[in-house]
């Protein structure tokens, strides 16, 4: 079994926290798992890319060749189209809706989406209205993370208890937002299918 | 140019803060037991020189490199190491250098650019007799995804006649920067570990061996191993040519060099460091698996290289990076193999590798890849923070030069670079760590006025201050204005050298006391600084105007570490 995941966002909006969530709770399900990212020019409102791959035996590369992702995860729309051929071939987009319109010559968002939509079993996400809903709109990254779950070789159970765990420094109620937001992006996932 | 880590919300994961995963720290001396954990790259090094036992380690930060000192300085005080951040990297290299020459261990780390600041301590430090085990750990960025250029350290390990250990994945980054403490010592050298982004900012699985207790203080000193005068200096020199073939059999003989003839036929694959891992990931696609030759340590088997060549008719090349080993085998006489690499277009002359050049270069077909409807994507750069002060700095900049009809605003490395890009486009320049000042005096000394340099604070203290010095003595008419934000804000917010300590600093130069202006800079006071800048531009001699305020990231952590 192999396992490649891109990950796609914009600084500041949390890609390599859901990056890191991925790959400790694929650590405490038994899985290899190598993580590659850029801690680069790209914080601050630029475009954010990570790769997780995860696997039942050693990994060698940590980055993911093109062509070869599973799945992508994505935390804006326009960064999530801008990976999208990352995909192998029947590979699955789930990505936040939610635009970050932090330039000047940002596309019509609606062919933004319908470019989305257009890729066979994509999941668009209302991602900053759960989060809101779930508490906080700064854990519409863990609502994405949610709407994977049930594409994910990783127990559901495991990544509420990473979830858990990641923002147990932050007291009591960032814990039930995060759990709250991770619940609704997998409902939301059922929901569509 | 050093670059930002992602700022994304503030959380701890024990897998992420490479916390063991069995066990623990034990302390100082005691031994470890042989424990498995994920880590960066970066942190890999970090923890196999606490494991070695090192007294100190020193660095400035520097994408990609800058993980390696920050794990380093989290667990510096469990183990009795001493960690300090350092003015630049040839203050750092020269204090390694010093722990060193009393016999104990040292750690120094940099990006692949903080090499050519600390060459001249790092080239000199190849011909003393090394008494303490000395590691560099480079981290070279090529494809630039945060810096000028990418440079391959390995040309400057060569220089040096240094030997050079290159992992091609985490737990190599481990073993190797272990081992190098022991060659090291072993044969009086320092010993560099160079490092790619790729596996700098990657995470793998890495096994780690049983801690050692740092070095003693070596009993007697040994001036004549370490004093440079040219007498001294050409016998340590030949001694160091010497030992260069002992060098290359210590690599051949580490496994570090390795072939293997799989298949066999008439093409072969060399690979250097992190190629190995692109190898890999599409070799079991190659109809049969060709001989094979991995490199992690230079200098070079040239007996492995002329082995494998005498059996096959073509070697492919794959190395990130210059074509270090791909030269070396190609020479300049004609001769009989074909050499596949990035001088025959094989792979392309610049740009990091990936699993997809290596692909293309290993001849397999491209991956079929999703088809996704053409839609245009603007490019998404970085930007300035919202409410941080070198937007108000700009600005004041962009107010003060209006109606000029020659200026030069030469400027450095940090977040202000991106003073270059639209809405500002207030800087005209960006080179190396500390030019700013040196090239706004230059342009100053060729004619033009007025010449303004933008620097940040720390950069000023890195490689600025000496060319306010040059500035003074030669009484040139040039304004300099810091951006004083308190902080190394692009790596992550470490700290400077100094803090908020400018005014002494160019007053005790020589800067007139009446022409170092301080401006709290903010939204409110861009007036200001544009009206102290265009009276500091008619001074027809140096003006340093700093303008301070928190770097806004800064503030915000600031405010976190209070809630919690």
């Amino acid at each position: 079994m192999r396992f490649d995941i891109v990950l796609a966002g914009v600084g500041g909006q949390g890609v390599l926290t859901v990056s890191a969530l991925l790959a400790e709770a694929a650590h405490r399900d038994g899985l290899e798992v190598t993580q590659s990212e850029i801690h680069g020019m790209s914080q601050r409102g630029g475009a954010v890319r990570a790769g997780v791959r995860l696997s039942n035996r050693p990994i060698q590369s940590t980055l993911i060749a093109a062509g070869a992702a599973d799945l992508l995860l994505g935390l804006e729309p326009v960064e999530a189209l801008r990976c999208a051929s990352d995909l192998r071939p029947g590979g699955r987009v789930v990505t936040a809706g939610d635009p970050m319109e932090n330039i000047g010559d940002y596309p019509d968002l609606d062919r933004v989406h319908a470019a989305i939509r257009a890729i066979p079993g994509a999941l668009l996400v209302d991602a900053a209205a759960l989060a809101r809903e779930a508490g906080s709109p700064r854990a519409a990254n863990v609502v994405v993370l949610g709407a994977c779950a049930a594409m994910l070789p990783i127990a559901t159970a495991t990544l509420e208890s990473c979830v858990a765990d990641a923002f147990a420094s932050r007291g009591d109620r960032m814990v039930r937002t995060n759990l709250a937001a991770l619940a609704a992006g997998a409902a939301a996932a059922a929901a569509t299918v | 140019m050093l670059a930002y880590r992602d700022a994304g919300p503030d959380v701890r994961l024990p897998f992420c803060s490479g916390g063991p995963t069995r066990g623990g720290y034990g302390g100082g001396v005691t031994a470890q037991t042989i424990d498995s954990r994920v880590l960066l790259g970066d942190e890999a090094v970090a923890l196999a020189a606490l494991d070695a036992g090192i007294t100190a380690a020193y660095a400035y930060p520097g994408t990609p490199s800058t993980e390696i000192f920050e794990f380093l300085e989290a667990h510096a005080a469990e183990r009795g190491v001493l960690a300090h951040w350092c003015a630049n990297e040839k203050t750092a290299y020269e204090q390694a250098l010093g722990v060193s020459m009393v016999g104990r261990r040292a750690l120094v780390s940099m990006k692949h650019v903080g090499l050519n600041v600390a060459a001249d301590a790092f080239i000199n430090s190849a011909i003393v007799r090394i008494a303490g085990g000395l590691v560099v750990a480079v981290a070279d960025d090529p494809g630039m995804h945060s810096s000028q250029n990418e440079q391959d350290s390995r040309v400057l390990a060569d220089f040096a006649r240094v030997p050079c250990l290159e992992p091609a994945d985490q737990h190599e980054a481990y073993a190797m920067t272990r081992e190098a403490f022991d060659l090291s010592e072993r044969f009086h050298v320092p010993v560099l570990v160079r490092l790619v982004t790729r596996l700098c900012h990657g995470r793998a699985r890495v096994s780690t061996s049983p801690a050692l207790p740092q070095r003693p203080l070596r009993a007697a000193h040994d001036p004549t191993g370490w004093t440079l005068l040219p007498s001294i200096s050409r016998g340590l020199w030949r001694e160091l040519l010497d030992l260069q073939p002992a060098l290359a059999d210590t690599g051949a003989a580490s496994g570090h060099i390795s072939l293997d003839w799989h298949d066999g036929g008439p093409t072969a694959v060399v690979t250097a460091g992190i190629a190995r891992t692109y190898f890999a990931e599409n070799a079991p696609e190659l109809p049969t698996m060709p001989p094979h030759l991995h490199v992690g340590a230079y200098p070079g088997s040239d007996a492995a290289l002329r082995e494998l060549a005498d059996r096959v008719d073509r070697l492919i090349v794959l190395e990130d990076g210059y074509p270090v080993i791909e030269d070396r085998l190609r020479g300049i006489l004609p001769h009989r193999w074909q050499i596949s690499g990035r001088r025959d277009g094989t792979l392309p002359l610049d740009g990091e590798l990936t699993p997809d050049t290596v692909r293309t270069a290993l001849g397999l077909p491209p991956r079929e890849r999703l088809v996704v409807a053409g839609i245009d994507l603007p490019a998404r750069p970085p930007q300035l923070c919202t409410g941080c002060p070198h937007r108000d700095s700009f600005s004041a900049v962009g107010l003060a030069l209006a109606g000029t009809d020659t200026s030069v605003v030469a400027s450095d490395i940090g977040c202000y670079t991106l003073g270059a890009l639209a809405p500002y486009e207030a800087i005209e320049s960006c080179v190396c760590m500390g030019a700013s000042i040196g090239m706004a005096k230059g342009a100053s000394d060729a004619g033009v006025r007025p010449a303004l340099a933008v620097i940040g604070d720390s950069t000023f203290l890195h490689s600025g201050v000496t060319g306010l010095i040059d500035a003074v003595a030669a009484d040139t008419d040039l304004t300099i204005l810091v951006l004083d934000n308190g902080t190394i804000a692009m790596t992550g917010l470490q700290p400077t050298a100094l803090t908020h300590r400018l005014r002494p600093i160019a007053e005790g130069v020589g800067v007139a006391p009446e022409h170092v202006r301080i401006v709290d800079i903010g939204p409110r006071a861009v007036e200001e600084l544009a009206d102290v800048l265009r009276a500091e531009m008619a001074h027809p001699g140096v003006s340093v105007v700093v303008a301070v305020r928190e770097c806004i990231e800064a503030a915000k952590a600031r405010r976190r570490a209070a809630r919690s």
